[in-house]
């Protein structure tokens, strides 16, 4: 077994261990932190697959993340208030199903990640990277200035949505049905880097005249891989909207899409379970650092400077040293 | 809609415009010379703006304030490259973006930690306040109208430097090939700490010129920012004529958008529900500018074709 898989499975134990101990000794506040953590790794692996394997540098996945949550927010507000999202064309009633918000975020978040990439793709390098930035803080100005929703303000859910078979409204259980979503995505990204498409996807990366001259289109590659990218980070964004009960704009903002590469970058890019070893570190150094100091931005940043300028490869390349899974 | 609100609104749109290209010039100099992109610009921005509200508050002069402003900037330019900077030019774009981003957040905590979370306020000089009549009996506020007359002062003065005088040429030369100048005797570190610094000053004196019209506070740089970037995409990375072009495109489809489109919808839909749907798309009015250039050329109006 390589030091890159004794890392996960050592990570993969404590996400199951803390918070099962938190459970056990009654500490429902470090679930809460753990859920927190699994949410925001969950859109950083999403991430990764642009990032990681197919080496576009998107600076607008909150657009994604916010797009997951304000559909998660919407119906759930329809359904308490007992008011149709829509009378005209056809009814549509709110919900307060999770599979159900969870399949409408991941086809809006892949429907605004599809048009998104349809534009930006057709630049790269320096060009991408404002690009997405750029739109994603188009739709943070939309949420602000749509009044029907809050508009600044946000919207607040009552009442955490249902899963059959589920109470959500226990944090273990909540927190079990997050994790479980974090280990789908995880194996379906193991088993995506290791496919034709994931294998073609990094060549169009590395090389992408190769991968034009054996009859592969780059463009078409990346935008699939950009599309599966924001589906992703869209289901995460509806999963933290339950986790808070709450959506606001804040959900879209650019900072939000500087944390998800800095979890990506702390861990390790394009390793499997580099975003998850971030997202974990990061939300114990906000909760440490942030009781420490009112500035702790300050510490993170000079942190964040430290390991672009010295530590190559994140924590589990400073560990695992310089053997990858897959690149 | 009716003429001299329509001629105020141009004039908002072209003072928004000018600031925009402050800020975009810097930043396309930035990349064009080193080739680096460089999301701590807004941060500069607010420094300038928080050097001029500091030393005007305390001195009681807007002038020694702008000088501040600048020279705050320019400081802070020139030792962020000298320390950080000048690591990250042979590094990729992810390293650059994620230690620009770092040096955000510890130039915003920074500030917060000095000035407070409060925001300050930077006083219109005497001198510059009030309205002017205009001929065709449009009021404007002075104040805006010498923020066009110095932003176009800057943007000639900036033409000429880079057209005409000695650095100007190590500059553009640096941009074709900077081993050759390097080669030639230049001294290309201290022409990138100079280029970086200029840059940081022209958004220090953006910051500064706007924190008059509007409050000074930490985040306050990265909105303006963001639309350097949208501006820099429809101008065309490198080329400070883009950048020129872009920032009055952006700056009068912005303010003119906000008032024609709840205009335009309020032809067929009710008044409430026009100013809802017609702000909500204004708000997206230049992204939909910045997707229509990128369809018709996705390298800018004056970028290099790839």
């Amino acid at each position: 077994m390589s030091r890159e898989s004794v890392i996960n499975w050592i990570v993969l134990a404590g996400l199951v261990a803390v918070p099962l101990w938190a459970h056990l000794s009654d500490e429902p506040f470090t679930i809460t932190l753990a859920t927190r953590a699994v949410i925001l790794a969950l859109a950083a692996v999403g991430l990764n697959i642009a990032l990681g394997i197919g080496g576009l540098v998107s600076l607008g996945h909150a657009a994604f993340f916010g797009i997951g949550g304000y559909t998660m927010g919407i119906l759930a507000h329809h359904a308490q208030t007992y008011t149709p999202v829509m009378e005209w064309p056809l009814l549509i009633e709110g919900t307060k199903s999770m599979p159900v918000i969870w399949g409408l975020s991941i086809l809006f978040s892949a429907l605004a990640a599809f048009l998104i990439g349809l534009l930006s793709l057709r630049t790269s390098g320096v060009y991408f990277i404002m690009i997405t930035l750029a739109f994603g803080q188009m739709f943070y100005y939309f949420a602000i200035s749509w009044a029907e929703y809050g508009g600044e303000d946000g919207l607040s859910i009552y009442v955490r949505n249902g899963f059959p078979g589920v109470n959500t409204l226990v944090p273990i259980q909540f927190y079990g049905l997050c994790l479980v979503a974090l280990l789908i995505v995880l194996g379906f990204n193991a088993a995506l880097a290791r496919a034709p498409f994931g294998l073609a996807l990094g060549a169009a990366r590395q090389v992408p005249a190769r991968v034009r001259a054996v009859g592969l289109d780059p463009y078409r590659l990346q935008l699939l891989a950009f599309t599966l990218s924001g589906a992703i980070t869209g289901l995460a964004g509806a999963l933290f909207a339950d986790l808070n009960r709450f959506v606001s704009p804040t959900m879209f903002s650019w900072q939000l899409s500087g944390e998800l590469i800095v979890f990506i970058i702390i861990g390790g890019v394009a390793r499997l379970f580099g975003p998850v070893i971030g997202a974990v570190l990061f939300v114990v150094l906000e909760h440490w650092l942030g009781g420490l100091s009112d500035y702790w931005h300050i510490y993170l940043g000079l942190m964040l400077l430290g390991i672009v300028l010295f530590g190559r490869g994140g924590v589990i390349g400073m560990v695992a040293g310089r053997e990858r899974s897959h690149d | 809609m009716d003429l001299i609100l329509l001629a105020e609104q141009i004039l908002n749109g072209l003072q928004f415009g000018i600031m925009l290209f402050l800020m975009a010039a810097g930043l396309t100099l930035i990349f064009g010379v080193m080739g680096l992109i460089n999301l701590a610009h807004g941060s500069l921005y607010m420094i300038g703006a928080f050097c001029a509200a500091a030393v005007a508050g305390w001195t009681g002069s807007f002038t020694l304030g702008l000088i501040a402003a600048l020279a705050g900037a320019a400081a802070a330019g020139a030792l962020i490259e000298l320390v950080v900077i000048r690591r990250l030019y042979d590094k990729d774009h992810l390293d650059q973006v994620l230690a620009t981003f770092a040096l955000i957040l510890i130039a915003s905590e920074g500030t917060r930690w000095v000035f407070g979370s409060f925001p300050l306020f930077l006083d219109i000089p005497e001198a510059l306040s009030g309205p002017v009549m205009l001929p065709g009996g449009i009021q404007y506020p002075l104040y805006r109208l010498a923020l066009i007359g110095a932003g176009l002062g800057v943007a000639a003065g900036l033409f000429l430097l880079i057209a005409r005088t000695r650095i100007g040429i190590q500059i553009r030369a640096g941009e074709n090939d900077r081993e050759m100048i390097a080669a030639l005797g230049v001294d290309i570190d201290r022409l990138y700490t100079f280029v970086f610094a200029l840059g940081a000053a022209l958004a220090g004196l953006a910051g500064a010129l706007v924190g008059a019209i509007q409050s000074v506070q930490v985040g306050m740089g990265e909105p303006v920012l963001i639309l350097a970037f949208v501006v820099i995409v429809i101008g065309g990375i490198g080329s400070i004529k883009g950048a020129l072009v872009g920032a009055l495109l952006v700056g009068l489809t912005d303010t003119l958008g906000k008032i024609a489109l709840p205009g335009l919808f309020g032809l067929f839909l009710d008044p409430a529900q026009a100013t809802q749907v017609g702000s909500a798309l204004a708000s997206m009015a230049i992204y939909v500018l910045m997707a229509m250039v990128l369809i018709w050329r996705p390298t800018g109006l004056y970028g290099v074709r790839a």
